[in-house]
């Protein structure tokens, strides 16, 4: 088992035949991803490397049975490629793009959310890859391997750099879950580990946040309550100033609400122990993952 | 990107929300001009984004055009919780009869936005939701809906409105929501909104957050962005479209993702350095890119080292190694380097390092590794 993507992922790629779209589409097709389509409005007819490529998202469903979707085209564009996604009935969403405006993600939120049925991940994430079945994404794969250790973070290299540490370490992960970094994520860190939570194969749960919002103080409410699964904790950006936004859009703290060290607490309060640095939450996973 | 008060003002003028009339002056001779055409009183206001501007002084009112020159002349220049007055918005003083606080933010934990009132304006919103928070009416905006006429006049009756400015509030708000959706803000504020002797509604502040991912639909809006107010490395690293904060330490950081560049400096501080900056080259960089993000980094003159934290995913190692040599041979930096990269093309990127034997340049394995040598470094040089 894993969470999201696996072996009965049929992929359908927005943005396909673009220059970023078709080398991460071959990436995940190479690596076994099971890519059946892409779609790109006026090049319908064409293919990818033998991939086939349609006008519409509702012909791509259609023709080739395509149950998730990868968003890959520029951020004027995506909110629209998400919504006709969720239309032509695809059920998994994963939007790569970077910098989509804050009030097309609220909108496309609120609408999925309304029409049921349909999860996006995303935007503004590295996607997400369940090693030995499939990989939806940009996360570079080579670094993991098949494992019990279920990963969700809102960052990608962070996700790469704790994943690593784990790999080394001699253990794999069952999937690795990029939320994204933005203000408005569809899918959240409760999401994911309540997947993990059901998740047979999983058997420890890395949680990787950063400052901003309150999600993390959230998800410590929520695995105090319901998760029985060890879950370890990091959080980035102790040194963060206030008001400065540090690269991802959603990684601000706001007069004294978001901060790393108040997510820390939250976490630890309701008994997550919290590693300081990518390499502590390496040690302290290991450490129960031995013991357990 | 946070506007300063009159560009806020400007903004709200455009969408029917009622504010003094004014006029910007980057000059002293400029703001004499502006208030003998707006008339005495006015007001001479500092515009800076940082509030306490009353109680620095950056806020006076002008009888005649004797004091609208002494006030532009002592307000222009002056430095505000560290920042300059480069430019004052004069504007045609209001008689005040009470002073309410409206905003509109956007809410990330619900995910919709939110519209607060309060009858309590003029202070800080914060202290007023602490000690009574009853005082503040708030209600969630469907997104897909908009604000609704009942919404406003139900915020107004919470909000302890009287009978008569009920439905002008609700017009307010409605407009306000118009501005926030139009515009795409993060946060529109308006604190006081005053209610004149005339039984009128007037915004007399303006706060906007606009969302820097909306701009490329909202040119002159983009217009509004004041590089002369920027910090320099700040303004270089956005023309070669870099992510750069500036910090107040001395160790440079590169690195690539914005969460292990966060994790970076703060293993960095738990080693006791202090960076100077935030340095995200993003995914996929190229060596001209890198080459780029070296000269930012060393314009601050009180960078005493560098790290660079690469986990190569997009982003190829030996591309990196590649930008750090030609940076070197282009700028010949004075300051130590510390260098860890992992991830694609690892050993690569290593080898062309390792090759071009650049001088005070050390290969670090290990993030931590890599953290507690460059903080060492830093001090040696500050020794």
């Amino acid at each position: 088992m894993s969470v999201i993507v696996g072996s009965d992922t049929r992929l359908c790629v927005s943005g396909i035949t673009g220059s970023e779209g078709t080398f991460h589409t071959l990436n995940n097709k190479r690596y076994g991803t099971n890519v059946v389509s892409g779609v790109t409005p006026g090049k319908g007819g064409r293919d990818v490397e033998g991939i086939p490529v349609f006008d519409t998202f509702a012909k791509a469903v259609d023709e080739t049975g395509a149950n998730t979707a990868m968003i890959f085209v520029p951020p004027a564009f995506a909110a629209d490629s998400i919504l006709e996604a969720a239309d032509a009935g695809i059920e998994t969403i994963v939007a790569i793009t970077e910098g989509i405006p804050a009030h097309d993600e609220l909108r496309v939120f609120t609408q999925l959310r309304r029409q049921g049925n349909v999860r996006l991940v995303g935007p503004n994430c590295p996607g997400v890859l369940s090693p030995g079945k499939a990989n939806v994404g940009i996360i570079p794969a080579a670094f993991f391997k098949e494992g019990g250790v279920g990963v969700v973070s809102r960052s990608g290299t962070l996700t790469y750099q704790i994943g690593n540490e784990i790999a080394q370490r001699g253990f794999g992960n069952s999937s690795i879950v990029g939320i994204g970094g933005d203000p408005v994520p569809g899918t959240s860190f409760i999401d994911v580990i309540a997947l993990f939570e059901a998740d047979p194969e999983t058997e420890l749960i890395v949680m990787a946040g950063e400052i901003g919002g309150d999600a993390e103080e959230r998800a410590a409410d929520y695995i105090a309550e319901h998760v029985t699964k060890p879950v370890v904790a990091y959080i980035a950006g102790f040194t963060a100033p206030p008001g400065k936004t540090m690269g991802h859009a959603g990684a601000i703290v706001s007069g004294s609400k978001g901060t790393a060290a108040a997510k820390a607490e939250a976490l630890e309060a309701k008994g997550v122990r919290v590693g300081r640095t990518p390499t502590q939450v390496a040690e302290i996973a290991v450490e129960i993952l031995r013991g357990a | 990107m946070d506007l300063l008060e009159y560009q806020g003002k400007q903004l709200f003028a455009r969408h029917d929300i009622p504010v003094p009339a004014g006029r910007p002056a980057r000059s002293v001779d400029e703001a004499v001009a502006a208030a003998d055409e707006i008339g005495y009183p006015c007001v001479v206001k500092a515009q800076v984004k940082i509030g306490g501007r009353g109680k620095a002084g950056g806020i006076k009112v002008a009888q005649d055009a004797g004091e609208a020159r002494a006030h532009a002349e002592a307000i222009l220049g002056m430095d505000i919780r560290g920042f300059t007055v480069h430019e004052i918005w004069i504007e045609g003083a209001s008689q005040i009869e009470d002073e309410w606080y409206a905003s509109i933010i956007f809410d990330r934990s619900a995910k919709k936005p939110l519209v607060m009132f309060s009858t309590k304006g003029g202070m800080d919103i914060e202290a007023v939701a602490d000690e009574t928070p009853e005082a503040i009416a708030t209600r969630h905006v469907d997104p897909l809906l908009g604000l609704q006429p009942f919404e406003g006049r139900r915020i107004a009756y919470e909000g302890g409105v009287p009978a008569d400015l009920v439905r002008p509030l609700g017009a307010f708000l409605t407009r306000l929501y118009e501005t926030f959706v139009a515009e795409e803000a993060m946060l529109v504020e308006v604190n006081p909104l005053i209610v004149t002797p005339e039984r009128e509604l007037r915004a007399l502040d303006a706060k906007v957050t606009l969302d820097d991912n909306a701009l490329f639909r909202h040119r002159e809006n983009a217009e509004l962005r004041d590089p002369s107010a920027e910090d320099p490395q700040e303004r270089m690293a956005h023309e070669r479209g870099l992510t750069y904060v500036k910090l107040d330490g001395d160790i440079g950081i590169l690195g690539n993702g914005a969460g292990l560049v966060m994790s970076t400096l703060d293993v960095v501080a738990r080693y006791g350095g202090k960076p100077a900056n935030f340095l995200d080259a993003g995914g996929g960089s190229k060596a001209e890119a890198i080459t780029q993000a070296v000269e930012v980094i060393l314009s601050n003159d009180r960078v005493k080292a560098v790290l660079f934290n690469i986990f190569g995913g997009i982003t190829r190692c030996d591309e990196v190694a590649n930008g750090l040599v030609e940076a070197f041979r282009q700028i010949a930096p004075q300051v130590p380097f510390v260098v860890r990269l992992d991830g694609t093309n690892d050993q690569e990127g290593r080898r062309i390092l390792a090759e071009a034997d650049l001088p005070n340049v050390h290969p670090a394995a290990t993030m931590d590794e890599a953290a507690e040598r460059v903080v060492q470094l830093a001090k040696e040089a500050s020794a």
